[in-house]
This record gives C-alpha cells, structure tokens and sequence, in this order.
C-alpha cells in the first residue's frame, strides 16, 4: 500500500508558498515589470510598456562589464574551489573538527563592510603590507595593491570561502577515507588517487559549493565598489549606479534580467553536465539564493 | 611459484603512547597462506597497515623478497590489500572497479576488457560486471574486492578480516573459496582474522597475537595442541586449565600436583623437574567422560571423579559441564560417532568419571625453578 497524502498536506506547505512568494517571486516579478516599464523622472517607473531599458542593453561599455563581470565571477569561483578543496579534505580528516568549523564561521560574526575595510587596511598605500614593504626598505614609493581586478577577486575569494568550505566538508566528511587507501594500494599516486576516487565522490558538495560562491560573486556590489576601482567595476555596481544615481529603474531592472538569466542558465548548465539527474535539496536552495540574490542586486 | 617470502623483523608501532605493535618478528614464506590471529585491538590491521605501506613502523624493518620496503608507499609495493569494509569505489560498475588499477597503468582496452573478464570469472561474477557496488550482497562485494585485488597480480595479498562481515554459512563457503583463489594464483597470503576457527581451517602457518605481541607461530595443528602460552591454550578452541607445580619427574613423564584437581600425570617433550611451576591443559574432546569407574588398565591414566552440572546436546556432539568434588568445572566433549535411539546415557547431576592419559594432556607454560 502507499500512502496517501493527508488533507493536511497542502495546509503545512503554506507558510514556505507564503515565504517564496512574498521574498522571492514577488521581487522578480516587479523587476521584470519595471523592465519593460519607462523610466520616471525622479526615479521609479512610468507604468507604459517600452522595450527601451533593453535597448539600452547594447551598449559597448555594458557589454564589456558584462564580459568582465563574468571572468571575474569564473576566476573567483575557480580560486575559492581550489582553495576549499584541500580546507574541506584537512577539516573532514581532522581531529578537532569542531573547532575548525568554528573557525571557518568566526568570519561571520564581523560585519561584511567591516571584512572588506579590513582588506582596505591590509592592501592600501598606506596599508599593512606597504608598510613593512617600506619598513625592510624594499620599496620607497607604495606598491598599488588596490582598485584593479586582482583585488577584487582576492577580496572575493576570502568572503566567499566559508561558502565553499562549507559543503565541502559536509560531504567529504561523509567520504569513506579507506577509499583513498584502496586506491593508493591498486596504484593510484597521492593526487591521482584525490581526483579519480575522492571528487567523484563528493561531486555534489563540489556543485553546491561551486553554486554557492559562483552566484553570489557574479552578483557582487560591495566588494568592487570598495576595492575595485574603475578597473574593476562589476554588473552589479552598474544596476546600483542605475538606481541610486542615475535613477534609470528600468535600466537597472533590464540589467538584473541579464544578471538573473546569465546565472541561472550558466547554473542549469553546469547541473545538466553534471550526469546524476535531479538536483539536490543544497542545490535547490543555491538556485533559490541565486535569484534572490539576482532580484536584490547583490551585496 | 610467483609469490614473495616477507620477512618482519622487531617491527614496533606506538599511537602516542599506546603501543600497538611491541617487537614483532615474522618470516612468511613464499606462497604461504599464513593467518595472523588474535583478539580485536592486539595489532594486527596494524601490522597489515605496514606491510601495505599505509603505516610507517616506529621500528624495525620489513623485506619483501629480502628488499626493505618501508620506505616505500603503497602503490609501489607488489602488495594488494583487501580491506575489512571492502572499499569498493561506489562510483565505479563493478567492471570498473576491477579495471581501475589496470586503467592506471593505461592497458590498452582489449587487454584491459579480457584481463578483468577473467579476473571476474574467477570470483564468478563475470554476470554481475555492469551493477554498481550498492546492488551487490555482502558475499559479492568481497569476492569484487577480491578481484580488484588480485588483477595487478600481486606477490602478495593482505586481507584483512575478510568475512567478518558475512553471515555464518556464507563464511564457511567463501573460506573454501579463498582456499581455492589460493591455490590457484600460487601468491603469498597474509591473512587477518579474530575467528580461530577460520584461522585453523586454512593455513598453513598462524602467528597467535595478543596487546602488539606474536605469541606463537606455527601451524594450525601445533597451535592447537602444543600452545606456548595459558592466553593462546584459551584463545584457540576450548581447554580445560589449571596451574601447578611439578612433584615428580621420571623421563618425559611427570606429575603435576594441581590443587584443585589432584595428582595428574602428563608426558612432557623435555624433562621438567620437579618444583617447577607450570600451567596444565587438557583439551574437552580428549576426555573421555563414563558412568563407571574407568579399569586401571593403564598405569598413565588419568581420572577424575565429579558430578554432571550441566548437558548440552547439539546433535553431533554432547558438551559435559562437570564439577569436580573439589569444586572446579572440567569442559567435556563427547561426540556421538554412532548411531543411537536410546537417549543419553549421561545424565543431569549424574556421578561420572573422566579419564585421559598422560600423553593427551601438556604442559604449557613451565617455570623450571
Ligand atoms: N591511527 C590510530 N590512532 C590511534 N590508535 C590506533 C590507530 N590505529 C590503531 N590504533 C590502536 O591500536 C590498537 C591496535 O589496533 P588494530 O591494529 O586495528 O587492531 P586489530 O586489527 O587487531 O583489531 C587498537 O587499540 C587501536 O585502538
Ligand atoms: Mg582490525
């Protein structure tokens, strides 16, 4: 016999539609609106359709934000992966387990701005690294660590760690490590026996992790902002400029619609390749994040 | 023959101040199935570890075909190891699985197809080669890792408590099976088990270990019946011990004076004198156990008086529970070698007599004084 949903069933899933809904479909919804809309005076929206916002779209100067938005966001993730990996491997085998994940969260007690001004203090001319630079007397001039692409996905990288380290040690510390062993003893060398046996086993906490940094990094507002200079101004600082300064909702509304499809098409992509059908619940919530974050404008 | 002779010499092993393995010596010779047996935690899937190459001994040296390995790591040992849980890569067909270390060393794929076919069909699972490991039984796991193990054509094989994780009978007949893989690729077998029974079935030599220790190494049936210490008398099989001191000593025969038995006489392989301290086993089935008073036909038989505590009969043999008149418990087997309708004869709380001769006893351990 199977069982038969209850009545009740529809009544439980009530506050998650309520949730989704008021969060999350309802932002995207009115983005979409304002994207075909004409751009108020002051700001806001003239409700009259107009495929202008998207014309404006194809402007050689959003073209090449786009571009570099992307191969930021690609260079990012890349870096922060292949740094989680051995992180996760080191946590998962560690003795003091809970301490390291302690460790891994500290971050998060310190307020994001405040994380990326640390950063300021470190790289800038008058920062930490300058300084003993000038101290040992290797350089008289500062050396310009800020505002260009490297500090960006520096910046990047650190922030969106956790994100990475995060599922990969949850499912790396479900990964039998006699495996590794047993493939060590048919053979296999110490990063051959990683690659062919470890990765394929914890593909779905490498998806998660790669979802969970990829998402949020192409969306990313605050950190080019703040470190990255003209060389390093990404899309979501375009949609933020749209909206604050030049007060173009549409635009900045057509703008998130690039953002959104770009993410999400490069997501469904990435999860097509991926041979397992269906995706998991951690990846479900990725994509969920994906467009909220897409619909917000990033941070 | 194209296994390898391993030669373990004063080989220690401590985690942090724990010593797992304590000068522990071993020379296993090419083609040898030789078990290594003792109680769970005495070292032994640590000894395994370092002749695998996936633990550095503290001390000593290990040679394979008189080569020192230690420093070498796994993959460049002419070991295979089959591991306690299996291992089996749960992303890889059972084909794969068996393939990968072929796959490794880039064997062109005709080569490759047909070597893990017949490896397949050694286990017979040829039938089984595209399921994945999670469709498989316990049984067909192992018999894969078996395989998987055997396809780099190793000199010489680790298992590591193989069937520990198989039920009763299916252990019996994967026992007869690994006897026979045995026999057939000709290697060197080091085998790990806590079963004695299993260890006794199909070696040709067992180490006996306890806390990081070999305490006797030999063949099965020189284990079982000249066991070198009280621990090994009572890890293999069931016996019947007791401690005490040498009385008289005629030759190779001697006379144990046991308190709680009496005066017993044993034939020894070494004259013992007397006053020397020693410890007696007699194993269940030696005793023969009668309701009369056995004729004092021979001068070097042993008998002792006592009363049935408690029967249990299992069809092909009865196990005696006596107690003695001075109180201690003699474990007696009787087998049922004939045919009978009749019931038992020996009953519950009845009077019976056990006798054995001198030869059937042994002394185990002896403090000459
Ligand atoms: N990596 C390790 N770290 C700490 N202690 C260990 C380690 N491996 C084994 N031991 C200890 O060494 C002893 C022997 O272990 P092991 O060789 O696995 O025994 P066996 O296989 O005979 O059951 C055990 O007490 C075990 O707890
Ligand atoms: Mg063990």
């Amino acid at each position: 016999m199977t069982a038969r949903p209850t009545k009740g069933g529809a009544l439980y899933a009530l506050p998650n539609a309520l949730w989704l809904t008021l969060f999350f479909l309802a932002p995207l919804l009115i983005i979409v609106a304002y994207s075909f809309m004409k751009k108020g005076l002051y700001g806001g929206v003239e409700p009259e359709f107009s495929l202008h916002a998207y014309a404006l779209l194809a402007n050689a100067g959003i073209v090449k934000v786009a571009f570099r938005t992307l191969l930021v966001a690609l260079a990012a993730t890349a870096l922060t992966i292949l740094v989680a990996l051995p992180v996760g491997y080191n946590m998962a085998r560690s003795k003091n387990q809970t301490l390291k994940l302690f460790l891994v969260i500290v971050p998060f007690w310190t307020n994001f701005l405040i994380r990326i001004y640390a950063w300021i203090a470190i790289l800038g001319n008058e920062g930490t690294i300058n300084g003993f630079l000038r101290s040992v007397g290797l350089v008289s001039d500062p050396i310009h660590l800020m505002y260009n692409q490297g500090a960006v996905i520096l910046v990047l990288v650190y922030m969106y760690l956790p994100y990475a380290v995060l599922p990969l040690f949850s499912t790396m510390d479900k990964f039998d490590f006699i495996l590794l062993d047993a493939a060590r003893d048919l053979g296999a060398g110490k990063l051959e026996s990683i690659v062919k046996v470890m990765l394929p086993n914890v593909r779905s906490g490498l998806v998660t992790a790669v979802l969970f940094t990829f998402i949020p990094i192409f969306g990313a507002y605050a950190v080019p902002l703040l470190v990255g200079g003209k060389d390093g101004y990404m899309l979501g600082n375009v949609i933020a400029d749209q909206v604050m300064k030049v007060r173009d909702w549409p635009f900045a509304s057509s703008i998130s619609m690039v953002v959104t499809f770009v993410s999400t098409v490069g997501v469904l992509l990435f999860l097509a390749r991926q041979k397992r059908p269906g995706i998991s619940k951690e990846q479900a919530a990725a994509l969920a994040a994906e467009a909220a974050v897409a619909a917000g404008g990033g941070r | 023959m194209n296994g390898s002779d391993v030669t373990i010499s004063r080989v220690g092993k401590s985690f942090g101040s724990f010593a797992a393995l304590d000068d522990v010596s071993l020379d296993i010779k090419k083609g040898e199935f030789f078990s290594l047996l003792g109680p769970s935690g005495c070292g032994k899937t640590t000894l395994l570890r370092i002749l695998g190459g996936f633990e550095v001994p503290d001390e000593g040296t290990v040679a394979i075909d008189g080569v020192d390995v230690v420093g070498l790591s796994a993959d460049k040992r002419r070991t295979n190891t089959v591991f306690q849980s299996y291992a089996l890569f749960p992303h890889l067909s059972i084909f794969e699985n068996v393939a990968f270390p072929l796959r490794l060393r880039k064997v062109p794929s005709k080569t490759l197809t047909s070597r893990v076919k017949d490896y397949l069909s050694l286990v017979q699972l040829e039938a089984h080669a595209d399921k994945m490991p999670a469709q498989l039984s316990g049984g067909q796991k192992q018999r894969v890792a078996i395989a998987r193990a055997l396809i780099n054509e190793p000199s010489v094989l680790l298992l590591d408590e193989p069937l520990s994780a198989l039920d009763a009978k299916l252990r019996q007949h994967m026992l007869v099976e690994l006897d026979s893989i045995h026999d057939k690729v000709g290697i060197t077998f080091i085998y790990v088990t806590h079963d004695q029974g299993e260890a006794l079935s199909v070696s040709d030599r067992i180490a006996v270990m306890n806390q990081g220790r070999v305490l006797q190494v030999g063949p099965p049936h020189e284990i079982y019946e000249d066991p070198a210490t009280d621990f090994v008398a009572r890890f293999i099989g069931e016996t019947n011990l007791f401690r005490g001191e040498v009385v008289r000593s005629e030759g190779l025969l001697a006379t144990v004076a046991i308190p709680e038995v009496g005066e017993v006489l044993v034939t020894t392989d070494d004259p013992v004198p007397a006053l020397s301290q020693v410890s007696f086993a007699v194993r269940p089935e030696k005793i023969r156990i009668a309701a009369q008073k056995p004729a004092a036909a021979r001068k070097d038989l042993n008998v002792v008086k006592g009363h049935v505590d408690e029967p249990i009969y299992s069809g092909f043999q009865t196990k005696f529970y006596v107690r003695t008149e001075k109180g201690v418990t003699f474990k007696v087997f009787k087998q049922h070698a004939d045919y009978s309708d009749k019931g038992p004869e020996i009953k519950w709380k009845q009077e019976v007599f056990l006798s054995w001769s001198a030869e059937d006893g042994t002394l185990v351990e002896v403090a000459r004084p």
